[in-house]
């Protein structure tokens, strides 16, 4: 059996790297999605739905632009509807069922605090539409920080119940917080050609934005160093994405010629 | 015998591009809300090039298919209108008459937009956003997020009016 790996061209690194960006966001928008209906409160309902549309928003951006990088004539829909799971990479994060509203704020959290800094980096990419794109999503990055920063602290400094709830979600979503910063030969390539961050360069500022609000929440920080869970990136997934896609992408399978309007 | 591109000038199809409005704002067009960034015209056909506000905003699409009904209206037939991503849009394209139409529309305007250095700083702090109705300063965030991405609720705590803020960014 031949181990040789193929070398990776820049227009393939670019297309993967744009379609993990987007499939973290869609599969976060779809998960945010489900809120619908069922927020706490009214204004918590609206402000999810908000949250999930600029995800998903973010997300066809992203994939339209891989598209035509790719150069194949195929839709963004394409992309996202005739895909199975081991052809998606996005952060296993971003897949776990949406939880109570604690584990969702915390998940929120934890994600937009990394987006922030990434996309701060990538709107200085060295290409004007995916740079323009990155400002664009970075703006709207911010507002959901803002959100979900507040709902940690005063979930967290809450209530013995609220304060618990908290605390469990960041124990329980931990593990999966190491996969953010992996990085392999497409990161590589693209860092090299002026498309890609090295996220290994703000995950001090990550780590001590959320050690602070954590703190002043008064949840107790987990272990940075402990075991984390990775495989996204390679397309190995927990069994919940299945189910995600299985929903998402039933309607579009069933009858690809159906159209909008 | 079917009308050229070069028969119709800038001016027309900025002054056509007017009378198409925000689907969620009807009190702005798209021109005064900085979405309609281009016209260019070459022998081939007309390309306007149009920014998007939010990214998941629905009211994008809308908006790219009313400016196509309205160009064919006016007659024109060689035409594309264009995403354009490489200008990220900000309030601070909108007109000061656009913002003062949103007030008395009854939707507190945007400011101007700061540094996003300043921003993790800027977290543990609320801006005072006005009443668009009685102007008081006593006025409370309810949710960042409103009825549409671009706005955030507010209540007024002097007229007990909720209302909604156009969000800066």
């Amino acid at each position: 059996m031949s181990t040789k790996t193929k070398t990776l061209t820049k227009q393939e690194a670019f297309f993967e790297y744009l379609v993990r960006l987007a499939d973290d966001r869609l599969i976060l928008g779809h998960r945010l999605s489900e809120w619908c209906g069922h927020g706490p409160i009214l204004e918590e309902d609206i402000a999810l739905a908000n949250v999930a549309l600029d995800n998903i928003g973010h997300a066809a951006s992203l994939y339209e632009y891989a598209a035509e990088v790719e150069g194949e004539d195929r839709h963004r829909d394409d992309i996202v509807y005739f895909r199975n799971d081991p052809e998606y990479k996005n952060l296993k994060m971003v897949e776990l069922p949406k939880g109570d509203f604690g584990f969702t704020i915390a998940r929120q959290f934890l994600f937009s605090a990394f987006s922030f800094f990434l996309y701060q980096g990538l709107a200085k990419a060295d290409d004007e539409q995916f740079s323009g794109m990155a400002e664009k999503h970075l703006k709207e990055i911010k507002y959901h920080l803002r959100h979900s920063r507040e709902w940690v602290l005063r979930l967290g400094d809450g209530t013995d119940e609220s304060h618990q709830r908290m605390q469990d979600a960041f124990d329980g979503i931990w593990t999966f917080t190491g996969e953010l910063f992996y990085m392999d030969e497409v990161d590589e390539l693209l860092i090299d050609e002026g498309l890609g961050i090295d996220t290994s360069v703000f995950r001090e500022d990550w780590k001590n934005l959320v050690t602070d609000v954590l703190e002043e929440a008064t949840v107790t920080v987990p272990d940075f160093d402990q075991y984390m869970a990775e495989g996204g990136r390679k397309g190995l997934h927990t069994e919940h994405l299945g189910h995600l896609l299985a929903e998402m992408q039933h309607l579009r399978r069933s009858y690809p010629d159906a159209v909008w309007e | 015998m079917s009308t050229t591109t070069t028969t119709y000038s800038k001016k027309e199809i900025w002054r056509w591009l007017q009378e198409v409005t925000d689907p969620e704002i009807p009190v702005l067009n798209v021109v005064e809300m900085g979405i309609a960034r281009d016209v260019t015209i070459d022998e081939e056909k007309i390309i306007i090039k149009i920014t998007p506000t939010y990214s998941g905003c629905p009211a994008m699409s809308a908006i790219e298919k009313e400016i196509k009904v309205k160009l064919a209206e006016k007659g024109v037939e060689n035409f594309e209108v264009k995403k354009d991503f490489s200008e990220t849009w900000t309030t601070d394209w909108m007109t000061e008459e656009a913002k003062a139409k949103l007030k008395d529309y009854g939707i507190a305007p945007p400011g101007k937009t700061t540094a996003d250095d300043d921003f993790l700083k800027s977290l543990k702090s609320t801006k005072v956003i006005p009443c668009p109705y009685c102007e008081s300063l006593d006025t409370e965030l309810q949710s960042e997020f409103g009825s549409t991405a671009c706005k955030a609720q507010y209540y007024c705590h002097d007229c007990d009016e909720p209302f909604e803020h156009f969000k800066c960014i």
